[in-house]
């Protein structure tokens, strides 16, 4: 907890004069020497049609993936502080500041430096980052194209795999884009996390291919797998669930973006879709803590397959439209699924959980967006129909951001 | 992953170019591909990551782009802010330490060139402004001449093995060049003080080198699109003083234009800006022929 958040964007404002001024010759801004400063503001407006608690059918629910608040409500503010340090490396950090509760907290969101001067194609991160393993995994929710995150991102890996590690990647010479990384990590972020942490509790594998198709098309496919091995992993807003075993995510991706004459400017049509597999294996242990109090153990061995696929259309300069469709199906075998609890909860193969949105956004510019967004959110156990809207603004201020593929 | 950390190394070591490859030179936009093509002959083998029907502000760093970056012993850009969108995002992937800025692998073409139209307040309610100044540099050919010299030195540095041939090539494309601009400002003679209205602030350089007023832009400010009420405002102004021509480039929706033009009927002219941009603008002196053909044929359609 940070006492004085204030302090932080004044900081930066210091740090960016400093590097205007170190430019030659003429007005900066924050790009050419000193760090390149950015900050994120993000509000919605969310309407349920539902106040069920937002369990999702066939899968016990990781930290951090509770609805955004309904009514008016400020999102993470990020803080994003991008340097070369030296001649050897290049750090990126991302502090947020969101509302917990009423109270106000920092989270290091990523904080990682990379080389840049690794030979044949090679560089190396390290610290806390978000994986490369599927396609929205790195990307930060102010990029994303729908306010929330896809289901099977929010089921399967508690929104984003996020943990501290290394990671290796490697682009090959050829005009046939062709990435290969592999990433060793702490072990905190779901679907791992538990017990004090020693060693490493979770590899990821991933390979990007991707080139262009004709004029204004351009392409990546990507597979990725995660093997986590959990502790006594806990989730749970007020009764914990723990779970002790293996996870393991396998996740195939595409994206395919086109646009006339190649030139997003005015009109452009990005598809993405994704497909996951996960695989647990282990025990669980339901309300350790004895809040109901109702301590309940399970054997738990599952399988749970997902995907998304969504379309975006940009019609004119500025205005898009989207709408993408969710759906998760679960095979587990729990031993003791005792009612009213998580256990009952991920043993419920009953349901098919699902989900349609719809999206239409306006970008004045680069630096601000506001989209409106309904959901037609059938992902509750047994089905319950949720009829949700939002409406959000993004918008960036600082540095000019460039944004991955 | 020690298999897969020996795998990859494996595969690099077997795409190691050999030592007598030609120079491999990414090109932000086609103009620096063809002033490449011009000094490097065959001692180069060039490749334009953007098109002439691109808006080069806002490029995505696509997977095929990053593959070519990966691979590039020089890196040729306008700068000035002008790839900011997907020029780092390209650093981010592509892995490649000999064309970072800073490296003899970068070169900055705008940094040979005076800057025109350098903000002195740095605000975004200004919309889309580069802090360094206009970074449509090519727009104007005297512009060309000093790119070129240093390039040129820039290629001798880093294929030293060729270094006479890239002077000697540049010796020739410098006389043909000073030969052209005398062509070129001759016939733009009638161009000097005539009133135009453009789409985007793209033509500064241009309107520069022949002295052309812009009375009015479309955009209501840099980036943000023509807006009804702006183009009311626009049209109103031009009515009040009389502008020859609405000038748009090869990637800009030619709506807003021909609206206007049609109003207070004059011609509506569609520029290449960068090679490749219209029919005859294949190389650096097509760009300029083109360019003053469409603006001396506009004003001639009038009286």
């Amino acid at each position: 907890m940070l006492r004085n958040p204030s302090i932080l964007p004044g900081a930066c404002l210091a740090l960016m004069s400093l590097s205007a001024a170190a430019q030659t010759g003429s007005a900066g801004s924050g790009t050419a020497f000193n760090p390149k400063i950015s900050l994120i503001l993000v509000g919605t407006y969310a309407d349920y049609g539902s106040t069920a608690e937002p369990d999702v059918g066939g899968v016990v629910l990781g930290p951090e993936t509770e609805f955004k608040p309904a009514g008016l409500s400020l999102g993470e503010s990020e803080l994003v502080v991008e340097s070369n340090v030296d001649t050897l490396f290049h750090a990126k950090a991302i502090i947020a500041l969101e509302n917990e509760d009423g109270e106000t907290v920092v989270a290091v969101e990523e904080a990682y430096a990379d080389t840049l001067t690794l030979p044949a194609g090679l560089s190396l991160k390290f610290g806390r980052f978000l994986s490369d393993i599927g396609y929205l995994n790195r990307v930060h929710a102010h990029a994303w194209e729908f306010v929330d995150a896809p289901l099977v991102y929010r089921a399967l890996l508690a929104t984003q795999l996020r943990d501290d590690g290394v990671q290796l990647r490697w682009v090959a010479p050829t005009d046939l884009f062709i990435e290969m990384g592999a990433e060793a990590l702490r072990g905190q972020g779901f679907p791992a996390g538990g017990d004090p942490r020693d060693g490493v509790n979770g590899y990821t594998g991933f390979l990007h291919l991707g080139g262009d198709v004709g004029l204004g098309g351009s392409w990546r496919l990507g597979l990725s797998h995660l093997k986590a091995d959990a502790d006594n992993r806990a989730t749970g807003e007020d009764v914990t669930t723990l779970f002790t075993g293996d996870s393991d995510v396998s996740i195939a991706d595409f994206v395919f973006k086109w646009a006339q004459d190649g030139n997003p400017a005015n009109r452009n049509l990005v598809f993405n879709a994704e497909y996951f597999h996960r695989k647990e294996d282990g025990n669980l242990e339901y309300d350790p803590d004895l809040v109901v109090p109702d301590n309940q153990t399970s054997t738990y061995s599952g399988k749970q397959d997902g995907y998304y696929a969504q379309l975006i259309y940009q019609f004119i300069p500025r205005w898009r439209v989207g709408v993408r469709y969710d759906r998760l199906t679960a095979d587990n075998a729990v031993s003791n699924p005792a009612a009213g609890t998580s256990l009952e909860t991920l043993a419920d193969n009953s349901f098919d959980p699902q989900r349609m949105s719809a999206m239409v956004d306006f970008s004045n510019s680069e630096f601000s967006r506001v989209r409106l967004q309904y959901n037609r959110d059938e992902s509750r156990p047994g089905g319950e129909d949720d009829d949700q809207v939002f409406l959000q603004y993004i918008l960036s201020l600082g540095a000019h951001a460039a944004h991955q593929f | 992953m020690k298999a897969i950390i020996s795998l990859c190394l494996l595969l690099a070591a077997g795409f190691v170019q050999p030592a007598t490859a030609a120079l491999k030179v990414f090109a932000c936009e086609p103009d620096w591909a063809a002033l490449a093509k011009e000094l490097g002959g065959n001692d180069v083998e060039t490749y334009s990551a953007t098109m002439a029907q691109q808006d080069v502000h806002k490029i995505q760093a696509r997977p095929s782009l990053i593959a070519r970056y990966r691979q590039a012993d020089l890196v040729i850009c306008t700068g000035s802010e002008l790839e900011i969108g997907w020029l780092p995002a390209l650093a981010d992937k592509g892995n490649n330490p000999r064309v970072l800025p800073g490296q003899p692998g970068y070169f900055e073409a705008s940094r040979y060139v005076t800057m025109l139209e350098v903000p002195t307040r740095l605000d975004r309610s200004q919309g889309d402004i580069h802090p360094n100044g206009n970074p449509h540099v090519q727009t104007n050919p005297r512009n060309i001449s000093p790119i070129a010299q240093a390039l040129a030195e820039r290629l001798a540095e880093l294929d030293g093995a060729h270094a006479a041939d890239y002077r000697q090539r540049y010796e020739k494309f410098s006389q043909r060049w000073s030969a052209a601009l005398e062509k070129w400002e001759a016939r733009a003679k009638p161009l000097k003080g005539v009133a135009v209205v453009s789409h985007h602030k793209t033509w500064v350089y241009l309107y520069d080198w022949l002295g052309i007023r812009e009375i009015a832009r479309l955009e209501p400010k840099p980036a943000i699109p023509p807006s009804g009420a702006h183009l009311e405002k626009v049209l109103a102004s031009v009515k009040q003083s009389p502008v020859r021509m609405v000038v748009y480039s090869a990637y800009e929706d030619p709506r807003a234009a021909e609206w206007l033009a049609q109003r207070v009927n004059i011609p509506a002219v569609q520029l290449p800006l960068s090679v490749g941009g219209a029919k005859g603008a294949d190389d650096l002196f097509g760009l300029y022929d083109v360019t003053l053909d469409r603006l001396l044929n506009a004003l001639g359609g009038q009286s």
